[in-house]
């Protein structure tokens, strides 16, 4: 694939936030990996679901909320076809991979797990695949081991593989790393835990803006992902499960919208999806997230994919070359996101700075604090990127590294 | 003459209005950080961090004929450039002016992030933990 299938330009125009100034220079738009700006499309979406179909969806008689259920529905398949699932119930709209992750952990620990038993997860994850896990080991008296990486921000296979034991009950593991950027190979790591029987949930939150996914060919039990960081609204998630999977879980919260009849003594539950969608759901949400994914698929993840990792090259060389920059995470396989920090300068002082020129960095532990403690580091400057970002961006950008790096 | 609160707020804005720019105004901040005497090493304690989401702050402060004097030290110049100029705002001023200060010249001369930072962020943490030093002397009498 060729930069040139994707044409910045007018992918630009989509975006009318990246023509803002900000502190008075032209924003430089660097934290993708903390949440994606919205195309238009996606707010024309979400503004034509409320002028002309917002009504409760499912079980409404009236035409508006018939309709208002078939834009819901249509946007669950558009999901399904996105990560290639089998089927549309296969799913589930969270409010975010933070709650996808929960849901699974918590009802599956809830079912499945019991004392002695391990959980394994690596090195590398988002507080938010830590600590769903971490809860469910302390209240049923399970372990939770980690996978470690190594200085290259690599996940060690070999130790990996160790760690699959007849104990292992669930591994759960970052399809992309929100702090390194180091693509994990989770297709292999899933079939080494299926040849042990151990199912796999893979937090895709930073591998879905970036790459094609297709959650059949990775054979995932469970797969992640939030709508804001795919240039959807916030507050709207996905959680794949295979069917097989879904309908073994027990029941996370429950509701109006999950039931087929009700009284005093006993409830019987609606079958997938919505036995997993309890009261109103975030119906706008559903539909700005799907407007987001033909966006992208209008674009080609191919073309994406590509040009983002010409600019994620190119981002690299420029600010490797600076003086006292040290890159965290120089995986061979990379997407997305470019971390660093500087001998004797806090990653604090240097976002400001730069923010102070326009620039938008994220700095700090990420929400990864036991990796920054792997690489004996209190935080670090993260650059992450998108298909709408420049090389023109990331010559700004090194410049006002440079600039700050002077200031300090 | 000892200045009073306000008048060192408004040096504090005379001082910034120099700078148009956000990151010369930010630049200022950082130098009046560095300018900050470092904190000895063993009062740099747990009990006094303030521990924000990304600096760390440690704050001592000590009570000498009924007025404040603080002291501070962080391992980020912003943060240290901040908690300088708190300082400089707030000590040597009773317990009961410095529970009474609005602190308005953050609003006056703040860029964005500082305002972030004063209602949500480390900023707001730091101004608390004075304001409860304070306070606790005021309440021993």
């Amino acid at each position: 694939m060729k930069t040139a299938e994707l044409n910045i330009e007018s992918v630009r125009k989509d975006f009318p936030i990246l023509r803002q100034l900000m502190n008075g220079r032209p924003l430089v738009y660097l934290d993708n990996g903390a949440t994606a700006q919205k195309p238009l499309q996606v707010l024309k979406a979400i503004e034509k679901f409320y002028k002309e179909q917002n009504a409760n969806i499912h079980r409404g008689v009236h035409l508006l909320s018939q309709e208002a259920t078939v834009a819901y529905e249509k946007a669950r398949e558009t999901v399904q076809k996105h990560i290639n699932a089998a089927h549309p119930h296969e799913i589930i709209f969270t409010s975010g991979t933070t709650e996808s992750v929960n849901l699974v952990a918590h009802t599956f620990a809830k079912k499945f797990l019991e004392k002695g038993d391990e959980i394994l997860i690596t090195e590398m994850e988002h507080h938010s695949n830590i600590l769903p896990w971490q809860v469910a080991c302390e209240e049923k008296g399970a372990v939770l081991k980690v996978a470690p990486v190594n200085d290259k921000g690599e996940l060690i296979i070999s130790e990996y593989e160790k760690l699959l034991t007849p104990k292992t009950k669930i591994v759960a593991i970052a399809h992309v790393s929100n702090t390194l950027g180091t693509i994990n190979p989770v297709q292999e790591m899933i079939q080494a835990a299926h040849e042990k029987g151990i199912p796999v949930l893979i937090d895709g939150a930073q591998a879905i803006p970036h790459m094609k996914v297709d959650v059949r060919w990775l054979d995932a039990d469970f797969y992640c992902f939030s709508g804001h960081k795919v240039f959807g609204p916030t507050g709207i998630g996905v959680l794949y499960g295979k069917e097989e999977w879904l309908n073994k879980l027990p029941n996370y919260k429950v509701g109006g919208g999950t039931i087929r009849t009700v009284t005093f003594k006993e409830t019987e539950y609606g079958g997938l999806p919505i036995r997993f969608e309890a009261g109103t759901p975030n119906i706008d949400g559903v539909i700005g997230m799907a407007a987001a994914l033909d966006y992208i698929n209008g674009i080609s993840m191919d073309a994406i994919h590509a040009y983002e990792h010409e600019l994620l090259v190119y981002a690299t060389e420029r600010i490797s070359g600076i003086k006292g920059v040290r890159i965290i995470g120089t995986a061979a396989e990379k997407a997305g996101v470019l971390s660093f920090v500087v001998e004797g300068m806090h990653p604090l002082d240097i976002g400001m700075l730069l923010d102070a020129q326009g620039v938008a960095v994220r700095t700090g532990h990420h929400c990864t604090q036991p990796l920054m403690e792997r690489f004996k580091i209190n935080g670090t400057v993260r650059a992450s990127l998108a298909f709408y970002n420049t090389k023109e961006e990331i010559d700004v950008f090194a410049v006002a590294l440079i600039k700050a790096l002077q200031r300090l | 003459m000892d200045k009073s609160i306000e008048e060192t707020e408004a040096e504090i804005i005379e001082e910034f209005s120099m700078f148009d720019d956000a990151f010369d105004k930010l630049g200022y901040l950082i130098d009046i950080g560095k300018s900050n005497k470092p904190l000895q090493e063993d009062l740099r304690t747990a009990e006094r961090l303030i521990k924000g989401c990304q600096a760390n702050v440690w704050l001592h402060s000590e009570l000498k004929e009924g007025k404040v004097y603080y002291s501070a030290d962080a391992d980020a110049d912003y943060a240290r450039g901040l908690v300088t100029m708190m300082i400089r705002v707030l000590s040597g001023h009773t317990p009961e002016e410095i529970m009474k200060a609005q602190l308005g010249f953050i609003e006056t001369i703040g860029f964005s992030s500082m305002l972030s930072m004063k209602r949500a962020g480390g900023l707001a943490s730091m101004i608390k933990q004075m304001k409860l030093d304070a306070l606790a002397y005021k309440a021993r009498g």
